[in-house]
């Protein structure tokens, strides 16, 4: 009576564990909920569809990939116990995660010390990768950025330039910190510096206040959230300048929100959902398949091509053994990625060309590309 | 020089739209704090409800009125909010505080907090945590000030900042009218005043208590369709600064008090903005907090509140 | 004759130094539980002091901890290895550096307490979270203590016996003082303040008392989290960070120190069960969702307390009755 259920309890069990050994498992702790959901989710969403696409062809070894994601609630103190879990319970052999700097450099020193590799989608603080030897990113770091949007000013011949920055945003700092150094090295000026914090709405104030310094362009490496009601407020209060900015300005609502306001401004980034090319649209295509017609934003990209690379490091490593991954990782060369080619170069930064883009009839136009 | 007066000016204006919208919500705070004795620390996240409402409903109600932005269709939208977050109010009210009538304030305070977080993480999960943008009401533009009025012409006033300070006075006069001059605006001040002879006076707290949630929860919704004219991207989040600043003015104007509401509003509204223009933008909030504690030791009845006597 | 509790707070000190030398052999994982427990008792058992014994409800607690955090963190960073680099040495400094971010923190509660204490209930709860606000504001704009970007670096002096150790002081002192004359005042305080005042006890000492205290041993746990974490940024110690230690507090019964002492444990460790729920695939997404989304569960878990049991698990709260609306 009893032996056909023990029998087939028993064979479970023994599938499950043979099955358990075909996955390589692989960790990811991001701000699902919490102040900074909107792109913690983004993330997740294009690191989730990669792991979808990789295993629906084949996985990689032979192994399917295993997705063990944690959400650390946008709260300093729980990447920490989230990165220790991962590593100590679920046993992954490498970690994605977070888009924060300020996250990724609680979890970094866990990762390196238990040397496990790390691959951030998207901090841009130039300590992240400073950690350790296991630490990655697949994004440019500030400094370039910063140096880009200076040049372009440069070119464009605008000398005097104001700075809107968001004091609540480390990346927000680092990049307007970039500009500026690059900005004076160029010769021009920066003549009224002020701030906002993330989650305003009402930028009149320091808007008027810059307007009296008569800039020839205003810098403004923000998020998309208040980035286009600054826009809107700035066109308002009658400030006709260009404005420029960097990668935070992706996100879907920028343009809706902001209207027109935003038409003559340009922004650094990492790819455009309007690029042309087959990679980016099969991608743009397969994003809004698996999301509800959602297009997807930087973050999403970034999130996908840290997978890739680390699927891509897997492979040419042969194993998940930790020093072999971490060495395959950072010999990546010029990988092809949604957001560009991506070489790491040896402080584990993404080397890749950034991408200016212009604003204007309801779209953004490619401007040109800047190489590192 | 002048164009130093010009950006003080606009400074002025700049803060006084702003502080219509804390005005409404103060208002709100202190109806409650007048009738209940106690803070109701969700009243920001109805706010916030508005504008949801707002967003939700706007396409639809505008269509009705023709094609695009129309003056009708947005007041058929700011109608329907206030009346949605009324309703709000009042079933908040009575689930969550009604219960919870004779027991210490405390309790209630922390239910409060309760309902405040529940609302803004619920909002994350419901409404997702993008910020989205607010449907167009209105066509928004800059008025033309004519250059022979002189130097005036420099300044900026939008169309969405006189509507919004339009509307705040209109709904503060509707709201002086109903207290003042109505039978449940007097049961409202009766139980302000001493709720045991109130209700010995025949007048029904429960109702009279969920008509104060309601009117109140209907102005902060009112406020959340103003300002997400002015500023149209929303989020599940944007009732949490709103609601604390206005929590301030109410105390600034001195809290039960409905003039000191309003007056609290436009000058936290006109501190903000004098503040980030001419000091630093860092700095913002901790003044804002830094003058409720100014207040709360120097006069903590507020600018235009009166001594209560705590009798024992 | 020595004191029994002082003999009590010895043999829990032994045990602590004795489990310390198995504890380090467990997962980090459990490790970090374990610590995170250690860290909240302190954090709770203080806050009881304020909001449970004296019946003022503070809602900056996190502000506290914060000053502890920073100040601990910038003195060993700068003076770690000013006597020497051996074990004895760095772990010298650590526990003095910690002291100093408790002394720093009682300072900073010396400081808000003054100005507030003479508010009441709901007045006080805000002007605390003002405060909060304000410590916040103060380390998000100061360059040295790494203001938006963080502050990093910090070795990993944190371990079960000093975390641990300190929890069970804290506990002694708390109870201690609890039970003596001073206590006596909190308690008269937190039960009909104006009866206290005629009876001629300085409401405003002891309040203020309490809160200095309390502030103390936040600053202590703050130090103990910083070099655990070891990174801390000014966003750890905001409102939600407050909120979380109140909830504790809340379940625990106010009051009641050892129901502090089991809902700290229970609320560290839930968080974490819940972690483990949302992954499991045969729960409906939405259900998976609000348990990741920890922020529902716990507000809805207040609301629910104070509808039904607003004494807490345990707890004897008996505050005084709205008098106005009876």
């Amino acid at each position: 009576m009893k032996r056909p259920l023990i029998f087939s309890l028993a064979l479970t069990l023994l599938a499950s564990a043979v099955l358990a050994q075909d996955e390589i498992k692989i960790g990811e702790f991001a701000s699902l909920t919490g102040g900074s959901a909107s792109f913690g989710q983004s993330s997740h969403k294009g690191t989730q569809l990669a792991f979808d696409e990789i295993n629906a062809a084949g996985g990689v070894l032979g192994k399917k990939l295993k997705l063990i994601t944690e959400d650390d609630q946008s709260q300093a103190g729980q990447p920490a116990t989230i990165v220790r879990k991962l590593i100590a319970q679920d046993k992954v052999v490498a970690v994605l995660g977070e888009v924060a700097s300020s996250r990724s450099l609680e979890a970094a020193p866990i990762c390196q010390q238990s040397k496990i590799p790390m691959i951030s989608p998207a901090s841009t603080n130039q300590k992240v990768t400073e950690i350790g030897d296991y630490i990655f990113r697949v994004c440019f770091i500030d400094p370039f950025q910063g140096s880009v949007m200076a040049k372009f000013a440069q070119s464009k011949g605008w000398k005097k330039v104001a700075v809107l920055t968001d004091v609540k945003s480390d990346y927000s700092i680092g990049l307007a910190q970039a500009f500026k150094e690059a900005l004076l090295k160029g010769g021009g000026t920066v003549v009224k510096e002020s701030s906002y914090s993330t989650g305003d709405k009402d930028f009149k104030a320091q808007l008027t206040s810059i307007k009296a310094a008569k800039p020839e362009a205003i810098f403004l490496p923000g998020y998309y959230g208040e980035v286009s009601l600054i826009g809107k407020q700035a066109r308002l209060l009658g400030i006709k300048v260009p404005l420029l900015g960097g990668d935070g300005w992706v996100g879907d609502s920028l343009l809706k929100v902001a209207g027109n306001s935003l038409d003559g401004s340009f922004f650094s980034c990492h790819f455009s959902a309007d690029d042309k090319s087959e990679a980016v649209q099969g991608f743009v295509k397969k994003y809004k398949a698996k999301y509800n017609n959602e297009t997807p934003d930087d973050m999403a990209a970034l999130g996908y091509d840290s997978v890739m690379i680390l699927a891509a490091a897997i492979k040419k490593a042969g194993t998940t053994e930790s020093e072999k991954l971490r060495d395959a990782i950072a010999a990546t060369k010029a990988h092809a990625g949604i957001t560009g080619s991506i070489t790491l170069d040896e402080k584990r930064n993404a080397t890749k060309p950034a991408v200016i883009l212009g604003i204007g009839g309801g779209g953004f136009q490619f401007v040109q590309t800047v190489a590192p | 020089m002048v164009d130093k007066l010009l950006e003080f000016v606009q400074q002025l204006l700049n803060g006084l739209s702003q502080g219509s919208i804390y005005a409404l919500i103060a208002l709100g705070y202190t109806m409650v704090f007048g009738v209940l004795r106690f803070i109701n620390f969700a009243h920001g996240d109805v706010f916030m409800l508005g504008a949801f409402a707002g967003f939700y409903i706007g396409p639809k109600t505008l269509a009705l009125f023709g094609t695009g932005p129309s003056y009708p269709g947005m007041f058929a939208v700011l109608v329907v909010a206030m009346v949605l977050c009324a309703i709000i109010g009042i079933v908040i009210e009575k689930l969550c505080y009604r219960p919870l009538r004779d027991r210490p304030k405390l309790t209630v305070l922390i239910t409060a907090i309760g309902v405040s977080l529940f609302l803004e993480n619920a909002g994350q999960l419901v409404f997702g945590a993008n910020p989205q943008s607010f449907p167009e009401l209105i066509t928004d533009r800059a008025l033309e000030i004519p250059e022979s009025w002189g130097a005036i012409s420099g300044l900026t006033i939008t169309v969405s900042q006189v509507l919004v300070f339009g509307i705040t006075l209109l709904l503060l006069f509707v709201l002086r009218y109903v207290v003042m001059k109505t039978k449940l605006g007097m049961a409202m001040r009766a139980l302000s005043f001493n709720p045991v002879a109130a209700s010995l006076m025949g007048i029904n707290n429960d109702v009279i208590i969920s008509f104060t949630f309601g009117l109140g929860s209907a102005l902060a919704g009112a406020a959340g369709i103003l300002i997400s004219i002015q500023q149209p991207s929303i989020d599940p989040l944007m009732g949490v600064n709103a609601g604390l600043k206005a929590f301030v003015a109410a105390v600034l104007g001195g809290i039960g008090n409905l003039p000191g509401a309003a007056l609290g509003g436009i000058l936290i509204g006109l501190i903000e903005a004098l503040v980030v223009g001419y000091i630093s933008p860092n700095y913002r909030d901790a003044i804002v907090f830094g003058v409720l504690i100014l207040i709360l030791i120097v006069k903590p009845t507020g600018l235009l509140g009166t001594s209560e006597r705590e009798k024992v | 004759m020595i004191e029994r509790s002082k003999i009590l707070l010895l043999s829990a000190l032994l045990v602590c130094a004795g489990l310390s030398q198995v504890a380090g052999g467990i997962s980090p994982y459990y490790f970090d539980i374990l610590i995170g427990i250690g860290i909240n008792i302190i954090l709770a058992v203080s806050l009881n002091l304020v909001n449970g014994y004296t019946g003022q409800f503070s809602l900056g607690h996190a502000g506290f901890m914060a000053v502890g955090a920073y100040a601990s963190s910038w003195l060993t960073l700068k003076y770690g290895s000013s006597i020497g680099s051996g074990t004895l040495s760095t772990t010298t400094v650590f526990v003095l550096a910690l002291l100093g971010g408790g002394l720093g923190a009682a300072l900073s509660g010396l400081l808000v307490g003054v100005p507030s204490l003479r508010l009441k209930g709901d007045y006080l709860a805000i002007v605390t979270l003002g405060f909060n606000e304000i410590i916040k504001g103060v380390i998000q704009n100061a360059e040295p203590l790494g203001a938006q970007r963080g502050l990093g670096g910090m070795e990993l002096h944190t371990n079960f016996f000093w975390t641990f150790a300190f929890a069970a002081i804290t506990i002694y002192v708390v109870l201690n003082l609890v039970g003596s004359t001073y206590g006596r005042g909190f308690l008269a305080v937190r039960d009909d303040e104006i009866a206290a005042e005629a009876m001629g006890i300085n409401t405003t000492k002891y309040k203020v008392l309490a809160f200095v205290l309390a502030a103390f041993f936040a600053g202590i746990a703050g130090g103990l989290y910083a070099h655990f974490k070891q990174f801390i940024h000014p966003e750890g110690f905001n409102f939600l960070r407050s909120v979380d230690i109140v909830v504790m507090v809340i379940l625990g019964g106010m009051g009641n120190t050892a129901g502090v002492v089991v809902a700290a444990t229970l609320l560290t460790i839930l968080p974490e069960l819940l972690r483990k729920v949302a992954h499991y695939e045969w729960l409906p997404d939405w259900l998976q969702q609000v348990a990741e989304n920890r922020m529902i569960l716990y507000s809805l878990l207040l609301i629910i307390l104070m509808l039904t049991r607003p004494q807490g698990l345990f707890g004897n709260f008996t505050g005084k009755r709205n008098q106005r609306l009876q």
